[in-house]
């Protein structure tokens, strides 16, 4: 088990003859992915490294049997490319772009709602089920197998924990990217529900940051959850005002503060460690 | 992007939210002039910082010579750091009541929230919880008439005042979603002899969606090293320790900061070089920190699209060119790491493997142990 994707996922690239389309589709082929099809305006009709190229999500859906796809689009284009997904009946989809404006991931995330889809990020670097499935452009060898159940909202920062867990020995359910805007499909609660009903995991990690309430609206279920939860938060060292790189990453008006999600965490029962490389030893620590 | 207070103000009458007559002046000739027209009047710094009144920002005048002379106070005083170069001449208006009325997005709703008071002239987060009004708006749909006239009567409203408020909440509506904003906000928004007019005004625009409004004039906010740097097109954050400082991701690169902050050392930036940067882009963020002339530089790199031989090679260049006069401490795992070990040490760099020891060590060189 695993959670939204796994070794069955029938998954279709829109925009996969890009530059990064293309780089990540070999790179998910290699990790076993099972990537049945992908869409470009232009190359319709061709091969890309053997996939078949089609010019409308639809068709990968009636030809291919896609159900999940993986956008690549340029952020203009990025609420055209989700919604046609979506209405091709994809019930994931993972949008990687970044600078996607905040109101088209408004209605692409009410879309979703609506037809019964989920949509991780935007500018997220996608999930993983190690050994199963990689929707994303994460590094293929720092991950493996096993309990641990990772979700964040940064990619470089959650690679550095992913794999420092490996090397600990302890593997991943499924590790996935949350996104760094301010309005994403998946938010941390969402997650921790599925974790909590997975039986292949037995604890989860929560990489959280400055900005919005996400951590303070999931300590709220962790209270309810039967498993144990590790959180490093990132950001004490950030004046207020300023966006550190992610779009979502401010404290506004005194909002999104550091302390008021450690405070929450903490009364949830949750772990909170001080510094990255602290997480490993604490999971593993609860795991016994 | 913040818009000043005159474009804001622009963009609401456009979309018939009454507004005071205003006219927006650089000089104190300018402002005398414009007294003509609208007076009495007040004299506005245009600067994208708040509490402008009690810095001395916001003076009145009754006629040309007293708009001329408290213009020649405000143009090129120092506000918070930012000088004045622009004034707003506004229409003084008699304040009967004062109101508040926003449109932001929600994180966790992921939907638009509009928040209301009948306690406006005072910062939200100032106002009691009880007297705020909040109601979630489905972007497909809009904000529908009952809306509108329901948020005013939650607010205590009633007669002609509300349906002025009802109107103006759905006109504000329109302009967060036409106008990409991430904050619209009418603070306060007054009752002049039975009128409802907004009296200051904030609109934030999305960044993202500055692509359909190419009609805003850009509006720079930051240091003249974060514009810089904003330039090149990295995420960069000033901040006031002296150890320079470069990650790759956002994530990585708050964490960066805190583990310098965690061995007491004090960063003197955020610098994201980018998750897959290439050699170039590095070379360009490093020189930027060697520029900045810090007591140490730390480079913190999980290479995982990002490349460890690139970033390595970036080093080297910037250290041939530009050359490197303070401690330099790298950290370099991942993706080619041996490759990127190895370009290092040929040029006497000696790279770190473990997060926690290279930032020990760029706090211990910087001289800032505890």
């Amino acid at each position: 088990m695993a959670i939204i994707i796994d070794q069955d996922t029938r998954v279709v690239v829109q925009g996969m003859t890009g530059n990064q389309g293309s780089f990540h589709t070999g790179q998910m082929v290699k990790y076993g992915t099972n990537v049945v099809a992908g869409t470009s305006p232009t190359k319709a009709g061709q091969d890309h490294e053997g996939i078949p190229v089609f010019a409308s999500v639809r068709e990968a859906v009636l030809e291919r049997g896609a159900d999940a796809s993986i956008v690549f689009v340029p952020a203009a284009f990025a609420k055209d490319a989700a919604f046609e997904a979506i209405d091709a009946g994809c019930k994931v989809v993972v949008m990687i772009p970044e600078h996607i404006p905040v109101q088209d991931s408004i209605l692409i995330v009410e879309y979703a709602r609506f037809r019964g889809a989920k949509v991780v990020g935007p500018n997220t670097y996608g999930l993983i089920s190690p050994g199963k499935s990689k929707m994303g452009i994460m590094p293929n060898h720092i991950y493996a197998p096993g309990p641990v159940g990772l979700v964040a909202r940064s990619g470089t920062l959650s690679y550095e924990i992913a794999a420092a867990l490996t090397e600990a020995g302890l593997g991943q359910s499924t590790a996935i990217g949350m996104g760094g805007d301010p309005v994403v499909g998946q938010v941390f609660n969402d997650v921790l529900h599925q974790f909590e009903k997975d039986p292949e995991t037995k604890a989860c990690v929560l990489v959280g940051e400055i900005g919005g309430s996400a951590e303070e609206e999931a300590a709220e279920f962790i209270k309810t959850m039967s498993k144990p939860v590790v959180a490093y938060l990132a950001g004490r060292a950030a004046p207020p005002g300023k966006r550190m790189g992610h779009a979502g990453a401010i404290i506004e008006r005194g909002r999104g503060t550091l302390e008021s999600k450690r405070k929450a965490l903490e009364a949830a029962g949750v772990t909170v460690v001080e510094m990255p490389w602290e997480v490993a030893p604490a999971v593993k620590k609860l795991l016994g | 992007m913040k818009l000043y207070e005159y474009l804001a103000k622009g963009r609401l009458k456009a979309h018939g939210i009454p507004v005071p007559p205003g006219l927006l002046c650089r000089t104190p000739d300018e402002v005398a002039k414009a007294l003509e027209e609208i007076c009495p009047a007040a004299v506005k710094a245009q600067v994208l910082v708040g509490g402008r009144g009690k810095a001395g920002g916001i003076k009145f005048a009754q006629d040309p010579e007293e708009g001329r002379k408290v213009a020649s106070e405000i143009l090129g005083m120092n506000l918070k750091g930012y000088t004045v170069e622009q004034v707003y001449v506004e229409g003084k208006i008699d304040v009967d009541r004062e109101f508040y009325v926003s449109v932001t997005v929600d994180r966790n709703a992921r939907k638009p929230l509009v928040m209301a008071s009948s306690h406006g002239g005072v910062e939200i987060e100032d106002v009691e919880d009880k007297y705020i009004v909040r109601r979630h708006v489905d972007e497909a749909f809009g904000m529908q008439g009952y809306l509108a006239r329901d948020i005013a009567a939650e607010m205590g409203l009633e007669g002609d005042v509300a349906k002025q408020v009802a109107v103006i909440l759905q006109k504000l509506y329109e302009v967060f979603r036409t106008e990409d904003a991430e904050l619209v906000e009418i603070n306060p928004l007054v009752v002049s002899g039975g009128k409802v007019i907004a009296a200051d005004a904030r609109l934030n625009i999305d960044d993202a969606a500055l692509f359909r409004h190419k009609d805003l004039p850009a509006v720079a906010e930051g240091t003249e090293l974060e514009l810089k740097v904003k330039e090149i097109g990295l995420a960069f954050v000033q901040l006031d320790g002296d150890i320079a400082v470069m990650a790759n991701g956002a994530g990585m690169a708050m964490a960066t900061l805190d583990a310098l902050q965690h061995f007491g050392g004090k960063p003197a930036n955020f610098l994201d070089a980018g998750g897959g940067a290439s050699v170039e882009p590095t070379a360009q963020a490093m020189g930027v920190l060697v520029s900045m002339k810090p007591k140490a530089i730390f480079v913190n790199i999980f290479g995982g699209i990002t490349r460890c031989d690139d970033v390595a090679n970036a080093i080297v260049q910037v250290k041939k060119t530009q050359g490197i006069p303070v401690p330099l401490v790298v950290r370099l795992v991942g993706t080619n790491e041996l490759q990127g070990v190895e370009i290092l040490r040929h040029e006497g760099i000696e790279a770190f493997r473990e997060m926690s020891e290279a930032a020990r060590k760029a706090v211990e060189l910087a001289g800032e142990v505890r």
